[in-house]
């Protein structure tokens, strides 16, 4: 077990947010979030990543818990995050938005930055190996040197994706990775998901919208409503349960 | 009176996110107005603070429509660089030989100081008009802003420029019209200074604008009432600072109070945290 | 480790190259008169407001931090290493050279490694507050360091306070100013082109996101700012031994805006903009002093902020874009 989630809760003024959700995740499962608007998805991820602290509960990684740890620190345990509205440094070219993860993995200090030592030159060039390697795997090697903010909206998110994974991650969290997709960059984006889940042995926890998507590659799924988790299963239950389906329909929520 | 100042900062900044550094100069310009309209037309009073209020509004909304609005859509820096930009504009122009010179003019008083004792407190009659004048001016503007249907309109501009345009509202008109009563408050103010303190010159704009400008983020940028209380804090404790320790230290002190609270309310006593969605 | 030190020593022979040739270029024509000593005055506080410039584009250009106090920090540098300066000169006299010159680097040091504990000192309570507030504390940080330096004399007599402090050795000659300009180039576009340097870009782009993929916002807000304003204070230092008077009225909120011009004219992020815009700046101030017949000597005060304003309307973002000139790109590979 990776994950582990109890009893977690996060008020926002007079907003239960969370509401005592729990659950768990294995080593290795690709498990998907879904959920009407407003029920608390991205909350969840905002506390897991710490951004935000738990009025109450606890996050468990590997062990360890790690609620109300600063989000640089929980990252550098091994989670890291994509968001839901596209947080890509703008400013900075393809290349270096994946370099600035490997910020904490760099093997040299500031002396060495400024002196231009040997060891400089070795980790600079080490780094830029691996981010070319991870620029390949997401189709973005041609426009290593655009600025972010240049690209077009599907390749942003990849960049996203390929940033998060620049933090050499044991759990990958994906808010709404799908979002403004059409059908055939959807196809292309569970195939990314799977593929590197399996070379970087990751453990996956999704949110998503797109029904396609969740259904297609999610081996698990986890249902909230209100703050609190309504269900649980996989997707073949889930989508026979009647009080998922209360859920969306019953508000007019977006199904797919 | 620092309070009249410090609304017109504060109006600004929650209509159009700027801090208009030239707002203490503006003020400076009231001043000169009244000088020009006691001296020149020998009006009397009410007429010069009509005049001077008159008279900023106008230098207000010509400054916004010729420096700020072609920078509505540019990085925030270029627009403050701009203020500043105008700012030392209006202090240099006005030193001048040609225009106003850079020496200090005496204000002339156009009534005699009158003392009174309050329960062991000296108040001059000087101190009571400048109180009555910010009363009166306060109450006037908190009508404006919430009875009246441009303040509505000033309130939603200062929520969402966007949605307000879409309503209906004339979204620039509203941003010259907030300049102007704010420009126009200064000017009172202006004219409040110079009877208080005889001397005036063209850098006379630059510490009070400062330390309004203060007194309006420690009580909450964008909040009217807290404009008012920040000012009043920093009244009593420059006071307080001259008589207790050295009057030197007198224009560090606002700062000290102003970063202490800061520290412990980034946004200022009244005002209100803008929460960013994650 | 015998692989480390040629690289390091082929790195400063490569430093030496353009200090030498800069300083050899200006003594030269210093001494063939065809620059006279107002120009090579010019010329030397132009290379001291780079310096700073550089540091207050490492603190708004690079780390985003909006930060109205710089000239205090300019200050703290000047008055410490004035303060070390005529200490040494009274003890030793001014005969003797050499130790001269290194006691001069020694007190540049301290000037600027007050300003960076200074820094520090400032930087803990304000760097978690966002912009605009940000702007607002430094700015008054700056107001109260220089009403402690009206004051000064009440705790420290030879700081002079608001008379001003006078006696300072000329130690301010062209060689001096030429390395330091040289040497924070070189530091800054080393720290700039490496993974600190991308970090403090990535906070200034996306705080959050930044912190999510590791980076320790708020540690790395107060090294930037730090090191921005250890700049300012070796600039100071050269700034006091260059005028050999320092008042408290040079250190004011003009001054902070003063340098902030030139950062954001130059293009923020921008480090062959801030050289340029630093340049151009010092020229066209002390320019127009000649240039401006005698009666109209003040409307320099007038057509700069006019200036000002129309460059802001025109180019907003600044002179140089992203493109810097060629030594200023910092190759990471070999």
């Amino acid at each position: 077990m990776i994950l582990s989630v109890q009893g977690l809760t996060r008020h926002f003024g007079g907003i239960r947010a969370l509401d005592g959700v729990d659950f768990t995740l294995g080593r290795g499962e690709l498990v998907g979030i879904i959920g009407p608007n407003g029920s608390g998805k991205t909350t969840l991820f905002n506390v897991v990543t710490g951004i935000y602290r738990p009025d109450r509960g606890s996050v468990t990684l590997e062990g360890k818990g790690i609620a109300g740890l600063p989000p640089h620190e929980i990252a550098r345990r091994g989670i890291a995050r994509t968001f839901q509205n596209i947080r890509l440094f703008r400013e900075l070219t393809v290349v270096d938005n994946v370099r600035v993860a490997y910020h904490p993995h760099v093997r040299y200090g500031p002396a060495d930055a400024l002196l231009r030592t040997e060891a400089f030159y070795q980790e600079e060039r080490r780094t830029r190996e691996q981010v070319e390697e991870f620029l390949t795997i997401f189709s973005l090697s041609d426009r290593r040197k655009e600025l972010a903010r240049n690209l077009s909206y599907g390749d942003q998110r990849r960049l996203e994706i390929a940033r998060a994974l620049s933090c050499w991650p044991r759990l990958l969290l994906l808010d709404e990775p799908a979002a403004g997709m059409n059908p055939s960059e959807v196809g292309k984006l569970m195939d990314l998901i799977l593929r590197v889940r399996e070379r970087f042995s990751l453990t996956v926890l999704l949110i998503e919208h797109q029904m396609r998507l969740v259904m297609g590659i999610c081996e698990r799924l986890i249902v909230m409503d209100f703050g609190q988790v309504i269900a649980r299963g996989v997707p073949s239950e889930i989508q026979r349960d009647p009080r998922v389906v209360e859920a969306y329909l019953g508000k007019g929520g977006s199904n797919g | 009176m620092y309070a009249l100042i410090a609304l017109g900062y504060t109006m600004v900044y929650g209509i159009v996110r700027l801090i208009n550094f030239a707002h203490g100069d503006v003020f400076m310009v009231g001043a000169f107005l009244a000088l020009y309209a006691i001296e020149r037309l020998g009006l009397p009073l009410p007429a010069v603070f009509v005049c001077a209020a008159a008279g900023c509004a106008a230098l207000a909304v010509a400054i916004e429509r010729l420096a700020y609005r072609p920078l509505r859509s540019a990085p925030k820096i270029a627009a403050l660089i701009t203020a500043i930009g105008v700012s030392l504009f209006l202090e240099y122009f006005t030193a001048l030989h040609q225009v106003f010179g850079p020496n200090f003019y005496a204000f002339p008083r156009p009534f005699d100081v009158v003392s009174r004792e309050f329960g062991g407190v000296t108040v001059t009659n000087i101190q009571g008009i400048i109180f009555l004048a910010t009363l009166a001016t306060l109450g006037g503007l908190q009508y404006v802003v919430y009875h009246t249907k441009v303040g509505r309109a000033m309130r939603a501009v200062s929520h969402d420029p966007v949605t307000a345009g879409l309503m209906g509202v004339n979204v620039n008109a509203v941003i010259s019209f907030t300049f102007g009563l704010g420009a126009a408050l200064a000017g009172v103010g202006g004219v409040l200074y110079g009877i208080a303190y005889p001397q005036i010159n063209t850098f006379m704009g630059v510490m009070p604008g400062l330390k309004a400008f203060t007194a309006a983020v420690l009580g909450g940028i964008g909040s009217i009432p807290g404009a008012v209380l920040g000012a009043l804090i920093m009244g009593q404790s420059e006071t307080m600072t001259s008589a207790y320790l050295s009057s030197t230290y007198r224009d560090g002190i606002a700062f000290l109070i102003l970063i202490a609270v800061l520290l412990v309310k980034p946004t200022g006593i009244l005002g209100t945290a803008r929460v960013e969605k994650v | 480790m015998t692989v480390r030190i040629p690289r390091v020593a082929g790195n400063i022979l490569k430093a030496l190259l353009p200090f030498c040739l800069l300083t050899a270029t200006l003594l030269l024509l210093e001494s063939r008169e065809y620059l006279n000593p107002f120009w090579i005055r010019i010329i030397q506080l132009s290379c001291v407001v780079a310096v700073s410039a550089l540091g207050l584009n490492l603190i708004y250009g690079f780390t985003g931090l909006f930060s109205l106090g710089h000239a205090a920090f300019y200050g703290v540098g000047a008055y410490t290493a004035a303060l070390l300066m005529k200490g040494f000169v009274g003890a030793y006299g001014e005969e003797s050279f050499l130790p001269a010159q290194a006691a001069f680097l020694g007190s540049l040091a301290a000037g600027g490694i007050a300003a960076a504990l200074l820094a520090c000192l400032v930087g803990l309570p304000t760097l978690r507050l966002t912009s605009d507030y940000l702007g607002i504390a430094t700015l008054g940080f700056g107001v109260i360091t220089k009403v402690l330096f009206d004051n000064a004399d009440s705790f420290l007599p030879q700081l002079g306070g608001a008379r001003g402090m006078t006696g300072i050795p000329r130690m301010t000659e062209t060689p001096w100013v030429v390395a330091g300009l040289v040497a924070a180039i070189l530091v800054a576009r080393n720290l700039v082109h490496s993974t600190y340097g991308r970090a403090l870009v990535a906070i200034r782009e996306d705080e959050i996101a930044a912190s999510t993929v590791g980076i320790d916002i708020f540690r790395y807000k107060v090294y930037g700012f730090t090191a921005g304003c250890a700049f300012a204070g070796v600039a100071g230092g050269l700034y006091a031994h260059l005028y050999t008077f320092l008042h408290p009225s040079n250190f004011d909120f003009l001054k902070s805006f003063d340098v902030l011009m030139i950062v954001v004219l130059g293009g923020l992020g921008n480090l062959s903009g801030t050289l340029v815009a630093s340049f151009g700046w010092i020229f066209l101030l002390e320019g127009m002093r000649v240039l401006l017949p005698p009666e109209y000597i003040e409307f320099r005060w007038v057509i700069i902020p006019l200036l000002l304003i129309v460059t802001m309307l025109v180019r907003p973002q600044g002179l140089f874009g992203r493109r810097e000139f060629p030594f200023l790109r910092g190759k990471v590979y070999r």
